[in-house]
């Protein structure tokens, strides 16, 4: 059964902010469509009045004083940018000119 | 005197009766190190020069009396785990150059405990897969059949253990990252309660499942290293603030009464025989030992892989939504303009398979569909931990095969990633519902091959789950470690 097509890989790619070449769109809608129709035995489940559970710890919102303390130098961090300056992280333009 | 075949805590003993150095020990494991790592690529990084210093400054911490158990005793990382200054690269691409600027809390005790780290371990890429196959670096080996993988993810740490290039190493566990490798290795491997170790600076795969826990050569050891891991945390809000526990003071205790749990859907189907006949013989290992055995069901496990590789894959892909190329890993040369460089970084920096989970994480939680595949995993996620919650009221632990069959070779799998998740058929449950699991050696194929059989434990029953083990281990009897040519 074919749950997505390629054109729902390419949707999806571009969700992900993933670059797709032709041949592996090809192979991701194979595989996806392979794992995804392996997932419907879910939708057999009643869960009917079942609460989903996204974490397994009993814990809620988790609370600190706000108190000042020590973090990350800048020279640290920059240590792994591509690329920076002036203290700040260089990327291309994105903000279009006029 | 062969160091190298000593358990971490007669090292400690000879240590402490001042017999041998913490120098002497780093210095044997170099030498095993540098002949096998060829190879098995346990590792992505060795940080041998500085285990060299560490170990030195160890010797320092013993003479002065401030040593503690783990004081002068090696131990190799998972190479997910931040470690200041020193390369963490998830073995991808997108983090080959990546020096975190900060050392993860688990880094932080085993450096103040005088642990020097001989170096860091090679792994799926990201954590995702089960044999090591999917590492930029290339796969690891397994030591007791180089044609077979050691599994995965945490493949270098349990290879790296099992071959005696470490005496400890860490792994993190996800979907059962840490304890199939240990069965395919015949290692003790041990994924902790959720929340018991700090995953401040675990560079995070799923983050409502992911635990770091040991891998040792034996029960003991497993106790003491988590001992020294577990403990709460203020830098990771999903640490549990609860007392500590004494693991290894658990340990001997009689098991008489000892309520055994043996799911039927575990014995199902897809088991290969071979393992089947030996966690059966654990088992009746145990009853010898006094405990009760109880057929139980948790009808639910057999939905838990479908709800793991939704669960795990649309967190996977919230987040390695970091991976940008914008603060630190790989930027694409192809900047026309930014998000055509998010997309070329990411295309660049990831492996095959990690852009699949990506995807289909993505797509999991995209418009439309978070309903069909997220929450209603979610959900199922529910009945899985009410599964175990029932379970709990009759049983004290429950014993499992880890793995459905013994190491695979290599490209038996990679190529069809549904056969490959089937190895995690029995470990995603316990990641699911939060709960300790470990793998321990069972035995061994006729092909030598180890064949490993998991204990289950509800939260926070590490204390029962390793007594179990240390129990079995006497009653069974260990099956020694690989030999290898050097």
């Amino acid at each position: 059964m074919s749950v997505i097509d390629k054109k729902t890989v390419e949707h999806i790619a571009n969700l992900a902010r993933l670059y797709l070449t032709e041949d592996e769109k090809e192979e991701m809608t194979v595989s996806l469509n392979k794992i995804l129709d392996f997932e419907q035995q879910l939708a057999e489940i009643d869960t009917e009045n079942v609460k989903p559970m996204a974490q397994a710890v009993p814990l809620e919102n988790v609370m600190r004083e706000d108190k000042v303390k020590g973090s990350l130098s800048i020279r640290e961090v920059f240590l792994n940018a591509p690329d920076e300056a002036e203290g700040f992280f260089k990327v291309p333009r994105i903000i279009e000119k006029d | 005197m062969e160091l190298i075949n000593k358990s971490a805590l007669e090292l400690h003993d000879l240590l402490d009766k001042k017999e041998i150095t913490s120098r002497e020990i780093v210095e044997a494991y170099i030498k095993r190190i540098e002949a096998l790592e060829p190879k098995l690529n346990s590792f992505v990084t060795l940080t041998l020069e500085q285990a060299l210093e560490d170990a030195d400054k160890a010797d320092e911490m013993i003479k002065n009396k401030t040593s503690t158990t783990f004081t002068g005793i090696p131990i190799a990382i998972k190479d997910n785990m931040c470690t200041y200054h020193v390369k963490t690269t998830c073995s991808s691409k997108m983090l080959q150059d990546f020096k975190p600027p900060y050392d993860a809390t688990v880094i932080a005790k085993i450096k103040k405990a005088g642990m020097p780290i001989l170096g860091k371990t090679n792994m799926d890429e990201f954590a995702m897969g089960s044999s090591t196959e999917t590492s930029f670096f290339g796969p690891s080996k397994n030591p007791w059949d180089l044609e077979r993988v050691p599994g995965g993810s945490s493949g270098g740490s349990a290879a790296a253990v099992a071959a005696k290039q470490a005496p400890l190493a860490l792994g993190s566990d996800t979907g059962g990252s840490i304890r199939q490798p240990a069965a395919l290795t015949g290692v003790v491997g041990l994924k902790p309660t959720y929340g018991l170790v700090s995953r401040y600076g675990l560079i995070a795969f799923a983050s409502s499942l992911d635990q770091i826990g040991p891998f040792t050569r034996d029960v003991a050891d497993s106790a003491a290293l988590l001992n020294m891991l577990a403990g709460y945390d203020p830098k990771d809000t999903t640490s549990l603030p609860n007392k500590r526990s004494d693991y290894l003071q658990a340990l001997g205790k009689e098991i008489r009464g000892l309520r055994v749990g043996l799911p039927r859907e575990f014995f199902g189907e897809g088991l290969d025989k071979e393992v089947e006949k030996a966690v059966l013989k654990a088992i009746d290992a145990l009853a010898t030992e006094g405990a009760q055995i109880v057929e139980i069901d948790l009808p639910y496990s057999k939905k838990a892989l479908a709800a793991y590789y939704l669960i795990a894959t649309a967190e996977a892909s919230s987040n390695l939504a970091r991976l940008d190329g914008v603060r630190y890993g790989h930027r694409s040369e192809n900047q026309k303009d930014s998000v055509t460089m998010f997309k070329h970084s990411r295309a660049e920096g990831f492996g095959p398979e990690v852009k699949r989970r990506i995807m289909l994480g993505t797509y999991a939680l995209s418009a439309g569909f978070y309903d069909a595949y997220y929450l209603k995993a979610l959900k199922v996620r529910t009945l899985i931990k009410n599964d175990f919650d029932a379970a709990f009221k009759k049983v004290d632990v429950i014993v499992t095969p880890t793995t459905p069959s013994v190491a695979f070779k290599f490209g038996e799998k990679v190529l069809d990633p549904l056969a490959m998740y089937l190895s995690d058929v029995y470990t995603t449950t316990a990641n699911l519902a939060g709960i300790p699991a470990m793998s321990m050696p069972a035995g061994l194929t006729k092909e030598k091959l180890p064949i490993g059989v998991q204990i289950i434990a509800p939260a926070l029953a590490e204390e029962i789950m390793l007594n179990t083990a240390y129990t079995l281990e006497k009653a069974i009897g260990t099956i020694g470690l690989p030999t290898l040519e050097v």
